[in-house]
This record gives structure tokens, C-alpha cells and sequence, in this order.
């Protein structure tokens, strides 16, 4: 081999180690969809099994959580969606400073596609304008990518698939709310919160969990709401004030009565997440993120150097 | 448990009641948005729906390159209250017996149900998994340029899993629940 042709080689076999690197993010962010797409994570397994527990034996409500404890085996098994509404996906990307955001972005939109040709998610992304699915989930605004730049020097991904029936009984309310008495305090917020639940009845796939921001604008509060999903189940809000109604409001919905999907019984929320936000005076929000009981979540923590996955977050 | 098994009938259906757990054996047809739409604006439904069941529903669908056939992977029930304005005319217009969601129907759906003869299953919301096992073939495709999930699919099923909760004679469990929780929400709010 004359040393031109061996420069050459060299530099195709260096190509080929930098795009196969390259590809190990792909995989590794295609392995975390299929995650989050089939298993339940463990703080929620840990809350719903519990709640099965709880429900009349030979009720429809323990009959309903019987189906859910067997289809969250049966998905993790098979390794296929839980629900087939694989939902809005939804990506929160915390890097270091000097991260390559478009590239990354790249990345995860070809992770998407492959998925999608997996089966891991339903071909679940549709034309606003036209009704035109396209069949890769990827389009205008999909997926929805959301970066942060963080002091740790690694990256970390999380992932949460949000399915249409809850997201359809998500809600925003404007205090004061005349026709529920609820003023412009926590009390009224309260009230807010409890009617959400209420009006949802089992049209959000219930037992369900709710994210909820208190404030910011209209944009902004619905966004924080439902990154209070991110939160585990059994953590503790740092706010003594927020962290008791966080509890209460569980315990209140689940005297309403509607149970699992909405078949009356004892489980009718497995969690409250709450969050603030400063607003101007003239308006104040309260925005309530609904997640359904197949709740999807996932994240990871990318190895800088092989960009294996290091550590699952959840 | 109960069981209803193929083929349908109105007189089959007007057996049960609200809170039965029935076992359904059989065809179905998925059918959500698009497909009542479609309907709803005058067109006539490529199948013929006497004595069916609709199955709200927007599958994961796989194809296999080597044979054509198609498998459903995940095939849980979507809400059912975004076809409430095109439900009854469907249920008094094409004679289906039975209709499977999640989330239940409003007012008219119940009043069609009772004069027409057909029932509201409520399949458990979610549970993709579960319910795609009973799936046994995938017997047809129609109106596929609705995309793959708004497609009508034809589906064998075995012991499909579902809770009557809207019957043949007026009664609505989601109407029972709902007063009931709003008589809670009075006292709590």
C-alpha cells in the first residue's frame, strides 16, 4: 500500500469511527423512547400498585386496575407501547455550556423516526393545516425539543410521552372564578384543581396525576405545570405551603368518587405536583397539567466519552 | 363475567346492564375521528355496519415486508365523547350494536341506545397491551388516506375485556358518577 492510499484509508476508517460515535447517541436516545414508551417507571408502579390494593375486590374499579397491573407487565414483556397513544413526545435536554443544540436536535429527530418505524411510537403526528400525517412524528413543532443549559459537565435527556385523552382534560383557569367562589388565594386555587379533577371524571384515563403551576403567564403555566410531571412521585416540595396542598388535594379527589376510568372507587388521583410563578397583577393562572395512569417518563444520563447511557433517571 | 359472542344483535345487547363485565367475541371495526366525520357528511361507510360493533380506536399497526399481513401492537380505546355529535346518527343510520371506548357518551348517544338497541363498552383506557392479545387477525383496511390510526380496521377478537357502562335502556354509569362526585365537590369546594 503506497502511503497516499494508507493516508487515505486512515482517514475513511476515521470517518467511519466518528459517524458510528455518532450513531451510539441515536441508539442510545432510540433506547430511551423505547423505555419510556413500555415501561412504567418504578415511583409510579410502586403508587398504582398500592392503589390496586386499595379498590373493592369485584368492583369494575378493581377490575380496571387488575387489566392496568396486567397490561404494564405484558408491555414491559413484550417491549411495546403501553398505550397506543405514544402521545406529544416531548424532550428536555440539560447540557453543558458550548453544547451543539441543532446537532442534538438532529439527533433526537432521527431517534424519533426510527422508533416510529420500531413500533415503539404510534405514527401520532398530524398536519394542523392539512390532516396530513406524515408517518415519522416529526413536523411543525414535533417533537418538542426543550434545552437547558446546566453547571454538570454531562447531558441528561428526559423524555415524557403525553397522550391525548389527558392532555384534552388539561386546564387553565383565570381567578377569580365566580361560579366556584374561588378568589385570587391559595383557597381558591384549591378550589380550581379539585373542578379540574372533577370535570375530568375518567375521560384522562384515570387514576391520574396532575402537574400544577400557580402564576405566570398563560404560555409559561402551562408549560411549568406539566414539567411538575417530571418530579418523582415521592419526593416533597421544598414550599411547606405548597407541599401540604400538594397532599390534600389528593386525599380531597379521592373522596369524589370517580376511581379508575371513571368506573366510580377509591383511586381517582395518585399524586399532585405544584409549582409557582411570578404574574403581573392583573392576571393569575392556575394551570393543571393531567397525566393519565400510564405515565411515561423516562431520562437519562448520557456518557460524555461513549455516549452510552450511564445512568437511568427515573 | 358475561360473554357476547359473533354474530351480533340488538336483542343480545339489550340483555345486559350497566356495570356488567362482558367477555366480547368476535368482529370489530375501529372507527374514530375521521371515519365519523366522514360519515356524518353524507358518505356511505366502505363496510357494512348492521349488527357490528365500533371500537373507538386508533391502533399501532405493523406491517411485514415479506407478507403484506398487518399485526395490531397496541389497541387501547380513545376517548369517546368527540364522537358524540355523530354517534347516534351512525347507531340509527347503519344499525351497529355496539359501541367500545373509554371516557363514556353524552345525552343523545344514551337516547339512541335505547331506541335503536345497542350498548356502550367501556374498555379499560391505556391498556394497549392487554387488549391487542386479544386481537387474533387483522381481516381488513379501509379508508387507509385517513392515516393508520383514523383508518377503519376490521378486527377478530377473543375475550375482549369490557364493562358496560352505558346500556340499552337509558341508564349511564358516567352519569351516576358524575352526580354523585359533583354532590362531593359541593361539599368540598
Amino acid at each position: 500500500m503506497t502511503k497516499k492510499v494508507a493516508k487515505k484509508v486512515a482517514k475513511k476508517k476515521a470517518v467511519k469511527k466518528l459517524s458510528k460515535a455518532k450513531t451510539s447517541i441515536v441508539d442510545s436516545l432510540l433506547e430511551l423512547i423505547r423505555i419510556t414508551s413500555t415501561v412504567i417507571p418504578d415511583d409510579i408502579q410502586k403508587v398504582l400498585s398500592t392503589s390496586t390494593t386499595q379498590e373493592e375486590p369485584n368492583t369494575t374499579a378493581s377490575y380496571a386496575m387488575g387489566i392496568i397491573k396486567d397490561n404494564i407487565e405484558l408491555a414491559k414483556f413484550k417491549s411495546q407501547p403501553l398505550c397506543q397513544d405514544t402521545g406529544t413526545v416531548i424532550f428536555f435536554v440539560y447540557h453543558p455550556p458550548g453544547f451543539f443544540q441543532t446537532d442534538f436536535k438532529d439527533k433526537i429527530k432521527k431517534a424519533v423516526t426510527e422508533a416510529t418505524k420500531k413500533g415503539f411510537l404510534r405514527q401520532n403526528s398530524v398536519n394542523s393545516l392539512t390532516g396530513e400525517n406524515a408517518g415519522t412524528n416529526l413536523g411543525e413543532g414535533h417533537p418538542s425539543v426543550h434545552f437547558y443549559e446546566h453547571k454538570k459537565s454531562n447531558v441528561e435527556v428526559k423524555l415524557m410521552l403525553k397522550g391525548g385523552g389527558c392532555e384534552n382534560v388539561s386546564a387553565q383557569y383565570s381567578l377569580p372564578d365566580t361560579t366556584l367562589g374561588a378568589g385570587r388565594d391559595l383557597e381558591g386555587v384549591r378550589k380550581v384543581v379539585i373542578d379540574a379533577v372533577h370535570k375530568a371524571q375518567g375521560k384522562g384515563c384515570g387514576p391520574g396525576a396532575l402537574g400544577v403551576c400557580i402564576g405566570g403567564d398563560r404560555a409559561d403555566s402551562a408549560y411549568y405545570a406539566k414539567k411538575q410531571l417530571l418530579r418523582k412521585l415521592d419526593d416533597s416540595n421544598s414550599l411547606p405551603e405548597l407541599d401540604k396542598m400538594e397532599k390534600e388535594i389528593v386525599s380531597t379527589c379521592n373522596k369524589l368518587g370517580i376511581g379508575p376510568m371513571g368506573f366510580g372507587g377509591k383511586t381517582t388521583l395518585i399524586s399532585c405536583k405544584m409549582t409557582h410563578a411570578n404574574r403581573v397583577p392583573a392576571s393569575f393562572f392556575v394551570s393543571i397539567s393531567y397525566m393519565c395512569w400510564a405515565f411515561r417518563r423516562q431520562g437519562i444520563v448520557l456518557d460524555t466519552k461513549t455516549n452510552n447511557i450511564k445512568k437511568w433517571l427515573y | 363475567m358475561k360473554k357476547l359472542s359473533y354474530p351480533f344483535s340488538a336483542e343480545a345487547v339489550r340483555e345486559f346492564k350497566v356495570g356488567d363485565m362482558v367477555l366480547i367475541t368476535g368482529k370489530l371495526f375501529t372507527g374514530r375521528d375521521a371515519v365519523h366525520k366522514y360519515i356524518h357528511d353524507g358518505n356511505k361507510p366502505p363496510v357494512d355496519l348492521k349488527n357490528q360493533i365500533i371500537y373507538h380506536c386508533g391502533p399501532v399497526t405493523m406491517k411485514d415486508k415479506k407478507t403484506g399481513k398487518w399485526t395490531v401492537t397496541a389497541a387501547g380505546p380513545t376517548t369517546s365523547i368527540r364522537e358524540e355529535p355523530y354517534q347516534w346518527e351512525v347507531i340509527r343510520d347503519y344499525g351497529i350494536v355496539g359501541v367500545i371506548g373509554k371516557g363514556g357518551m353524552g345525552q343523545k348517544t344514551l337516547d339512541a341506545c335505547k331506541q335503536y338497541g345497542c350498548v356502550y363498552f367501556h374498555a379499560v383506557g391505556g391498556a394497549a397491551q392487554v387488549l391487542a392479545e386479544k386481537i387474533k387477525s387483522v381481516d381488513g383496511l379501509y379508508l387507509e388516506e385517513f392515516g393508520l390510526p383514523e383508518a377503519i380496521w376490521e378486527l377478530s377478537v377473543e375475550d375482549f375485556p369490557v364493562v358496560v357502562t352505558m346500556d340499552a335502556h337509558g341508564n349511564s354509569l358516567h352519569k351516576e358518577v358524575e352526580e354523585h362526585s359533583r354532590e362531593v365537590l359541593k361539599s368540598v369546594l
